[in-house]
């Protein structure tokens, strides 16, 4: 994986088509890496088994779901954060929910960002812009680390 | 033992013969002392009647000075033993004759003494003078008798006192066991029950009567007493077997509510986080399908407007509204189910700075339109700063928004006064309400005005209604149509 791409973590393909297009609208055209559920994204960013990552390079951003199938994103959040090499990896929790223990034990996982998905696609597409411009451009990632 | 120790039955006993005995030996005494008495006068008056008996017949010795024949006299004196001496005397006062023959000197005086009878020496002796009649003294006669007689029958009297006290002791004594009986019997029958009373705490025994004397109604007071004392046991013994029953049944029953009330809790436990699932469920899983519908209609508005005639646009626009109008129902109704699960934490809430606040932000929001707010200041309370936030966001969120078409809109916090208690009120000049549907205001979902007119969810004085309730307060609210509307709320 590149420096500078992005892991959606999001299994209905109807919100990531949403996505993909706010991000498009918004001429962020980094490459964006989709997981359809947890095991997915742990997969691309540990390797299947634990056996070592599939692409080399960290995303710049994570932009995690809670409520997906087998591994759940608060899971997801849990390794990435147990992980010598992804601990400091910026983790964005785009979700439906805005339920207060969902805020509190995201931000207790160590999550960067808690956003929540308007039904209004329009708000979407300028939460979308808000993420990209954040994170991709402004926010200074944290020095990668060294792979064997 | 002391005499006060005694049984009653020696007391009375002792009393009675001591009393007799008393009585006797006084009367006895008085006897005695009188039969002393009498004695003596009549052994004097015997004394006197021999001594001038003699006298007169010793007249013609001492005339002629025939002592043999006054030896003989005095000698006869031999029938009465009682006499100790007789000694008659001439003119001179000499001894002219004496019996006994050799008597001795000391029991003889030497010459006559005064004439007259007495006791002396425990001797009656007595001096009778011997005279011729109607001529001149030829001598004295001196008798002395000893008091043999008196002693005697005084003696016999005495003898006769004794057994007649005794005999009289022995009756006192002897009645005093039958009379006693009606005096102790029923003192010692009480006793008796007294004792079984309050050895065995038996209310039921009763003390015999004995008769309808003081004792008698005693006997009758003490029956009574314990009839009564019975009485009232039993009735204590009813009332603490009662109390007994009725502290049984109570437990009985609050252990049933306990039971009952454990199992409502673990009911309400168990609905409430299905309610939870429920909420969260739907907080991410309706949503979504909204943010398709919305988002696609947005697709084919950007992407196909070209294709699309001005109905075709429309109708995605109102599909596009549909579902954000829902989505703010979705939301709507999560914030009135969180608080009906929200912990309250009671702590002080400085509500009209809360009320400025709101006021500021919806001011900030719009700030096209011109809204007087009259805020009274201090406004306090107790109770959850959050949901009371929620509260007076919606009250005066509604009366900004029903006051829209109102030229001077005007909206009020204050304090009023509640039956005495302390209420707050939050009051506008806007729409108004008919107060026929007073009572559907609260409801959920329940509008009074079409979402034409103004905008709204029907949730919002639903969620109001139950923070409230949830304070323990109540809500009510006035108005009329395009008269303004005033929500009261107590806490």
């Amino acid at each position: 994986m590149n420096p500078g791409k992005i892991l959606l973590v999001e299994d209905n393909p109807d919100d990531v088509a949403l996505t993909l297009r706010a991000l498009k609208s918004n001429n962020i055209t980094n490459d964006v890496v989709v997981a359809q559920d947890g095991a997915q994204a742990l997969d691309i960013l540990f390797g299947p088994d634990g056996k070592g990552p599939v692409e080399r390079d960290l995303p710049a951003v994570v932009l995690l779901d809670l409520k997906l199938p087998k591994v759940n994103g608060m899971e997801v959040l849990q390794r990435i954060r147990a992980d010598e090499n992804t601990r400091l990896l910026p983790v964005v929790i785009l979700t439906s929910s805005d339920e207060e223990r969902d805020v509190v034990e995201g931000y207790s996982l160590g999550a960067n960002s808690y956003v929540r998905k308007p039904v209004d696609f329009v708000e979407f597409t300028q939460a979308a812009k808000q993420l990209g411009l954040y994170w991709l451009l402004m926010n200074r990632a944290p020095p990668a680390p060294r792979r064997p | 033992m002391a005499l006060r120790d005694w049984p009653i039955k020696q007391k009375l006993t002792a009393m009675l013969v001591l009393i007799s005995g008393l009585v006797l030996l006084l009367t006895s005494a008085a006897f005695a002392g009188y039969q002393y008495w009498s004695l003596r006068q009549a052994t004097r008056d015997a004394l006197s009647i021999r001594g001038r008996i003699i006298a007169a017949n010793s007249t013609a010795s001492l005339a002629f000075s025939n002592e043999a024949d006054a030896r003989e006299l005095l000698a006869a004196l031999r029938a009465d033993q009682h006499i100790v001496a007789a000694v008659l005397y001439d003119k001179g006062g000499h001894v002219f004759a004496a019996y006994p023959a050799h008597v001795a000197d000391d029991v003889v005086p030497a010459a006559p003494g005064p004439d007259g009878y007495r006791f002396e020496r425990g001797l009656l002796i007595g001096f009778q003078p011997v005279e011729e009649a109607g001529s001149q003294r030829l001598g004295t006669l001196y008798l002395a008798s000893d008091l043999g007689v008196v002693y005697d029958t005084f003696r016999l009297s005495g003898v006769i006192g004794l057994a007649v006290l005794a005999v009289a002791l022995l009756a006192a004594y002897l009645l005093s066991r039958v009379l006693q009986g009606t005096i102790a019997e029923p003192i010692l029958a009480l006793a008796e029950t007294a004792k079984a009373v309050s050895t065995r705490q038996d209310y039921s025994v009763r003390a015999p009567k004995l008769g309808d004397d003081e004792l008698g109604a005693l006997t009758d007071a003490f029956n009574q007493m314990l009839g009564r004392i019975e009485d009232q046991k039993d009735e204590l013994q009813r009332y603490a077997s009662d109390l007994e029953r009725r502290v049984e049944e109570r437990t009985h029953e609050l252990q049933e509510r306990n039971e009952s009330l454990r199992r409502n809790a673990a009911e309400l436990l168990a609905a409430n986080s299905e309610l939870d699932a429920f909420a969260y469920s739907v907080s991410h899983d309706l949503r979504a399908p909204l943010r398709s519908i919305d988002g696609f209609s947005q697709v084919l508005l950007e992407d196909y407007a070209t294709q699309l005639d001005e109905a075709g646009r429309e109708s995605l626009h109102r599909v596009r509204a549909a579902s954000q109008r829902m989505g703010t129902l979705i939301d709507d109704l999560l914030k009135l189910a969180r608080v009906t699960r929200a912990e309250i934490r009671t702590e002080d809430v400085d509500l009209s700075g809360m009320a400025r606040d709101i006021a500021a932000e919806l001011e900030g929001a719009t700030p096209e339109r011109k809204v007087e707010f009259a805020i009274a200041p201090g406004l306090k309370a107790r109770g959850d700063t959050r949901l009371l936030r929620v509260v007076l966001d919606n009250l005066l969120r509604n009366s900004w928004k029903y006051t829209a078409k109102q030229p001077a809109p005007r909206v009020e916090f204050r304090s009023a006064d509640a039956n005495g208690g302390q209420a707050f009120m939050v009051r506008d000049n806007g729409a108004g309400f008919d107060m026929k549907y007073a009572d559907k205001l609260f409801g959920v979902f329940q509008r009074l005005h079409s979402a034409a007119d103004f905008e709204g969810t029907g949730i919002g004085l639903a969620t109001v209604r139950r923070i409230i309730n949830r304070h323990g307060g109540r809500i009510w609210a006035e108005g009329a149509v395009d008269q303004g509307a005033t929500f009261y709320f107590t806490l």
